[in-house]
This record gives C-alpha cells, sequence and structure tokens, in this order.
C-alpha cells in the first residue's frame, strides 16, 4: 500500500548574516492512511519546521529547502506551483496552530473565518457555507447560537474548539496539529484530545501530531517519530519504541519525565545541552551528551538502521545491541 | 494549627469594573518547615496571588500570613508588619518566578543580576568579599564562572531560571516560594533544574511552596500537596495519599486528564464539561458543583469546609465520607 505521505532526505536551512542553522537534516518519514504519527522533540529539534515544510510555509528569506522530496498522495509538493500549494493548503492538508489565542481572526466572526475556509476550496455559495460552519461548530461541540460570536467571546479551549473546525471543514487527507494543547490546561487539554481522536476518526485523516509530551503521544499516536538537532533519531511503532526504547536520546527523554506511580529521589538527566543549531558537532548531534558515545560517534554521521522489524534507530552502537 | 508559616483565612479580592474577583478566598494551611508544599491548579485558580501574598508582594485582602521567627521565638504577622520589617524579612523570604525570559533586567550582566540583592540589602560592605558570594553562588546553581559577564539574552532558559533561583538563594533565606519554576523549560531542562531544587533543599534545609499546573512535577518534589480550584483549597493531603486516594471530585478529574507517558495503564478518564466558571463575583455554595458529576442539593446552598477525612487529609466536599 502507499504511504499519504513520504519524506525523503529533507534538508532545510536558515541562512542568516550570523552563520546557517540547520534546522532539518536529512530527514526521511512515512506515514500510512488513517495514521497518527506523534513527533516527539524538544524546543529547536526542527518539529515545526518540519511541518511548515511540509506546508510550504517555511519563511523565505532566510529559509531554504535544500534538498529533499515531500510526496503527498504521489506527488512531490516541493515541485507545486503556489497556485496549485493554495489548493492544497487547507483543502488537502489543514494545520493547528499551537497558540488559538493567536491563529484566530480577532475581528471576524468564528462562523465566517470557518466559512472562508470552506468558500476556498468548496463550490457552495455564502449562505450554505454559513450554515456548513454552523454545523462544524456543532461538531466540535460549540452551540450553533454562538457561531456569531469573534474569538475574544470564548475561552481558550473553545478557540481551539474553532481552530479545529476551519482545520476539518474541507474534509482534508491530513492534518497537521503544532502542539495543539500546549496553551491549555490538563483538564481542557483533555477535552480536546478527546474531540481530536473522535473528529480523526470520524474523518478518516491522518495525522502528524507535533508535542514534546510523551503523554500525549502514549495516548492518540500510532507512531512516533523522535527528532534530535533536525535529524529523527528514533522511529517506530508507539508499542514497540515504549516497551524498548533504543535511542540513548529517547532513553534520556523518558527518565527526564517525574513519574506519577513512583517514588524518585533526583531525575535521570540528559548532562549538557542541545546544540546550538548553527555549530552542531561533527558525527552524531548528540554524541556529546551520550553515554554510550565511542569514538566511532564523532566521526561519521550514523545512518538510520533497523533494530528490530520496524523500529529504526540512527544509533550505530544501541541498534546493534539490540539486534 | 502550627508550623513555621501559618496561613489563616486568607483572602485577596480585586476590584474589577465587573464585580469583585475573588482570587484567594479564604484559604488556610500550614507550612513545616524543611518541608515543600506543592500548589496546583489551573491557570486562573489563584496560586499565584495565593503565593505573592504569601510574601507579601500583593497586600492580603484579609487574613494572616505568620512566620515564626525560630532565632527570636517571635510570630511575624506577614500581612500585617511594616515597611522596615518586610525589608528585613525578604532576607529569610524570596520568590523565583516563572518566565526566566522576563524576570531579569535584559541590561544587566549575569554577575550584576546575582550580587544586586546583596548590595539592595548593603550585606556585603567588602567589594571582594561579594565577589566571592556571587561566584559561591554560581557554583551553587550550576553556572559557569565564564559566564558572569554575559548577558541574559545569550543564555538558553535553563540558565536562566539558574540566574533566577541563585537571586533568591543569595540573603541565604529560609522560605522560598517557587513559582511554577519549571514551566517555561524543556523536559530536560526541566529535570536538572527539579533536581537542583532537591538538591538545594537537602543542603540548606529550605522551605519551599511549589506553585506548578503540572501534578507529575508536583508530585516529584512535595511532600504535601494541595489543589487550588477557584480561588479555594479543595484538598490538602500527604503526596502519596493524593494520588492514591484522591477525594474530591476535582482532584480525581485533574488526576485522571494527566496524559502519562506509559502504555497499558488502565484508567478511567473523568472528563469534566464546560470551563472555570468566572471568579468574579462567584455563587454561594461549591465552586466545583457546575462541573461536578456527583453535585446534590446541598452543594448550591453551603459552601463546603475543608474537612479531615483521615489523618493529615483534608477535603472540601459536602459528599466526601469522613
Amino acid at each position: 500500500m502507499n504511504d499519504l505521505l513520504e519524506i525523503k532526505d529533507l534538508t532545510i536551512h536558515y541562512v542568516t548574516d550570523g552563520g546557517t542553522v540547520r534546522a532539518v537534516e536529512n530527514l526521511n518519514l512515512r506515514l500510512g492512511h488513517g495514521e497518527t504519527l506523534g513527533f516527539v522533540g524538544e524546543t529547536g529539534a526542527g518539529k515545526t519546521t518540519t511541518a511548515l515544510g511540509i506546508m510550504r510555509l517555511i519563511p523565505s528569506p532566510p529559509g531554504v529547502v535544500k534538498s529533499g522530496r515531500i510526496i503527498f498522495d504521489g506527488e512531490d509538493l516541493l515541485t507545486k506551483s503556489e497556485a496549485e500549494m493554495r489548493a492544497i493548503r487547507g483543502g488537502k492538508i489543514a494545520m493547528i496552530f499551537q497558540d488559538p489565542m493567536t491563529s484566530l481572526n480577532p475581528v471576524m466572526t468564528v462562523d465566517k473565518q470557518i466559512a472562508e475556509m470552506i468558500r476556498l476550496h468548496r463550490d457552495v455559495d455564502k449562505a450554505e457555507s454559513l450554515k456548513l460552519a454552523g454545523d462544524m461548530l456543532e461538531l466540535v461541540g460549540i452551540k450553533r447560537e454562538r457561531m456569531h460570536d469573534y474569538p475574544h467571546q470564548f475561552s481558550g479551549g473553545m478557540k481551539q474548539r474553532v481552530v479545529i473546525a476551519i482545520a476539518l471543514a474541507c474534509d482534508p487527507g491530513l492534518l497537521i496539529a503544532d502542539e495543539p494543547t500546549t496553551a491549555l490546561d490538563v483538564t481542557i487539554q483533555a477535552q480536546v484530545l478527546e474531540l481530536m481522536k473522535k473528529l480523526k476518526q470520524q474523518f478518516g485523516a491522518s495525522m502528524i501530531l507535533i508535542t514534546h509530551d510523551l503523554g500525549i503521544v502514549a495516548d492518540i499516536c500510532d507512531k512516533v517519530a523522535i527528532m534530535y538537532a533536525g535529524r529523527v533519531v528514533e522511529y517506530a511503532d508507539k508499542r514497540a519504541l515504549y516497551a524498548n526504547p533504543t535511542h540513548p536520546y529517547t532513553i534520556g527523554l523518558f527518565n527526564s519525565v517525574p513519574d506519577l506511580d513512583e517514588d524518585r529521589e533526583s531525575l535521570n538527566v540528559i548532562p549538557g545541552l542541545m546544540p546550538d543549531p548553527m555549530d552542531l558537532p561533527a558525527g552524531c548531534a548528540f554524541h556529546p551528551r551520550c553515554a554510550y558515545a565511542t569514538s566511532v560517534c564523532s566521526e561519521s554521521k550514523p545512518e538510520m538502521m533497523e533494530a528490530a522489524p520496524g523500529h529504526f534507530v540512527a544509533c550505530p552502537i544501541r541498534g546493534r545491541e539490540r539486534k | 494549627m502550627t508550623g513555621y508559616i501559618r496561613v489563616e483565612n486568607l483572602k485577596k479580592f480585586f476590584p474589577t469594573k465587573r464585580g469583585l474577583l475573588h482570587a484567594v478566598d479564604d484559604v488556610s494551611f500550614a507550612v513545616q518547615k524543611g518541608e515543600t508544599l506543592g500548589l496546583v491548579g489551573e491557570s486562573g485558580c489563584g496560586k499565584s496571588t495565593l503565593g505573592r501574598c504569601l510574601i507579601r508582594l500583593l497586600d492580603a485582602t484579609s487574613g494572616n500570613v505568620i512566620l515564626h521567627d525560630e532565632e527570636t521565638g517571635e510570630d511575624i504577622d506577614i500581612t500585617k508588619a511594616s515597611k522596615s520589617v518586610i525589608k528585613h524579612l525578604r532576607k529569610k523570604v524570596q520568590i523565583v518566578f516563572q518566565d526566566p525570559y522576563s524576570c531579569l533586567n535584559p541590561r544587566l550582566s549575569v554577575w550584576e543580576l546575582i550580587a544586586e540583592p546583596l548590595i539592595v540589602n548593603g550585606v556585603f560592605p567588602d567589594k571582594n568579599a561579594m565577589k566571592r558570594r556571587v561566584r559561591e553562588l554560581m557554583n551553587t546553581v550550576g553556572l559557569a564562572e565564564r559566564l558572569e559577564n554575559s548577558y541574559p539574552h545569550e543564555l538558553d532558559g535553563g540558565r536562566r531560571q539558574r540566574i533566577g533561583i541563585a537571586r533568591s538563594l543569595a540573603l541565604n533565606p529560609e522560605f522560598i516560594v517557587l513559582d511554577e519554576p519549571v514551566s517555561a523549560l524543556d523536559v530536560c531542562i526541566q529535570a536538572q533544574i527539579l533536581n537542583l531544587l532537591n538538591d538545594l533543599q537537602r543542603e540548606f534545609h529550605y522551605t519551599y511552596v511549589f506553585i506548578s499546573h503540572n501534578l507529575s512535577v508536583v508530585r516529584h518534589v512535595s511532600d504535601r500537596i494541595a489543589v487550588m480550584y477557584l480561588g479555594k483549597i479543595v484538598e490538602l493531603s500527604d503526596y502519596k495519599d493524593l494520588f492514591v486516594k484522591p477525594s474530591h471530585p476535582y482532584t480525581q478529574a485533574l488526576l485522571s486528564a494527566i496524559p502519562t507517558a506509559k502504555l497499558d495503564v488502565k484508567k478511567e478518564r473523568v472528563i469534566l464539561e464546560g470551563d472555570v466558571p468566572s471568579p468574579i463575583d462567584p455563587p454561594s455554595g461549591c465552586r466545583f458543583m457546575g462541573r461536578c458529576r456527583h453535585r446534590a442539593e446541598i452543594c448550591g446552598k453551603e459552601t463546603p469546609e475543608l474537612r479531615e477525612v483521615s489523618p493529615g487529609h483534608f477535603v472540601s466536599c459536602h459528599l466526601s465520607s469522613p
């Protein structure tokens, strides 16, 4: 079966006066139909840049897509014209941004914002689009009476529901959600995640969920890609990854999260800091912080290897141990 | 009630155009010397306001915050103390703020930032002694000495938070309010800072009030935990009890809403309906009633008191059994 999305050797740089930021380096990724992929990493790992790359929304300058292919539904998005991309954005691929407070237009009622999306991609008249907008609001759990309200009249969780309604209005094949619940409180986050799970099934869409929270991934994803310094360092089925985290960075990430059921005197932290993306270490970008590092690690960039069927790791040492 | 810090019927109301905002509404608890009390709740529940009232960054509307000075054996009421007493207290009582990006003066270097509290309080007339103290503090919080001439914008969030911690430690305090100290940080850096706070407490026997919305973080650092909802403490207990036997329906929902990084953990998820209601002129009765699964008639009539349901475990719910 063909994948819905396949990213091959994607490299995105930001070229600035101070130097080149290697935001994404030789990234490879696949996403099947109906799958949810969790995209995990810390600030600056390149998660959002990858998402913007798929949407062809990298600000340029300074952003440059150096190389690679992004194959969506059999076609390379990087060769599309701007006009073609406009039909794809929102129509076939929709994105939910982190902060619902800033992604809505504050001077436009929410029904009009949803209708705008529908009218851009579907051949319907104004009255019909507004009716559909009301339907979408009901679908995300907002009463139809509130369709003429402005964003500031809604709470944070409700605003994110409106954003979800806009994203799903044209029944996209792929939904990219960039930290959709990070700005929300935990009980509201639970409501929104529950809603996203339900709607994803109802619409049969694939989803890329960008998050730094391994708990959210455990909750709603099928596959997980762990990103570090512009590269995917581990990619596997959720079960395989949680049962057997293999890359040293992934292990460190799991150890950094305080446990809810268990007492630990102190957390096992990864020593040091994320490297400067303008000045990445030679070889494996993680090696200066890695407990398993040997001389090989500073010499050559690790290739992705299959440590177990379907479980890919960019670490020659841990990858071989598992075999 | 005994303790190093005793909070008695503390209230903080803010007048607004639409009415009185009940940010902290009749809160009482005690903090023992050397312990960490976690304060959790969602945005707008009043936890930061409470934290600020504790050290008199805000004047309370009514109620008392009493600090027991062990040296003199005196009780000092922080909410009513005079300016000169407060200035003296600042050496004992400190705060670390949430956002390491906005709480540091961008025009001061690391050295100046850490020396500032020492200069303001005139504790080191001798410049060399002060220099040594600043170096020592940088060492304590894990900042390399070469950074002393750097400015905050050159540093990452974790290091900036270390500066904030060093500033609060500068005067050898006894009591530190930590207001979301790790919320703006990535998990790996968060873990480093949590370990640091833990080590410091073990070494210097600080008393912490740790404010956070993140329950797993609070569980990791706290001895006891207070859960706040709309200006009130709804549950207060030993950290283990709270997670094993959450008694207030809000605590139950809050705990079940945390996504855990584990598979195959079967838990019933209680999804709360609606949002937190407005804290402006809240209705009488239980504040949580509108979202509660178990609400009964009495909940709308009487405001529940914080009662002890088992030793050391306090709940403010009419329906929780003793």
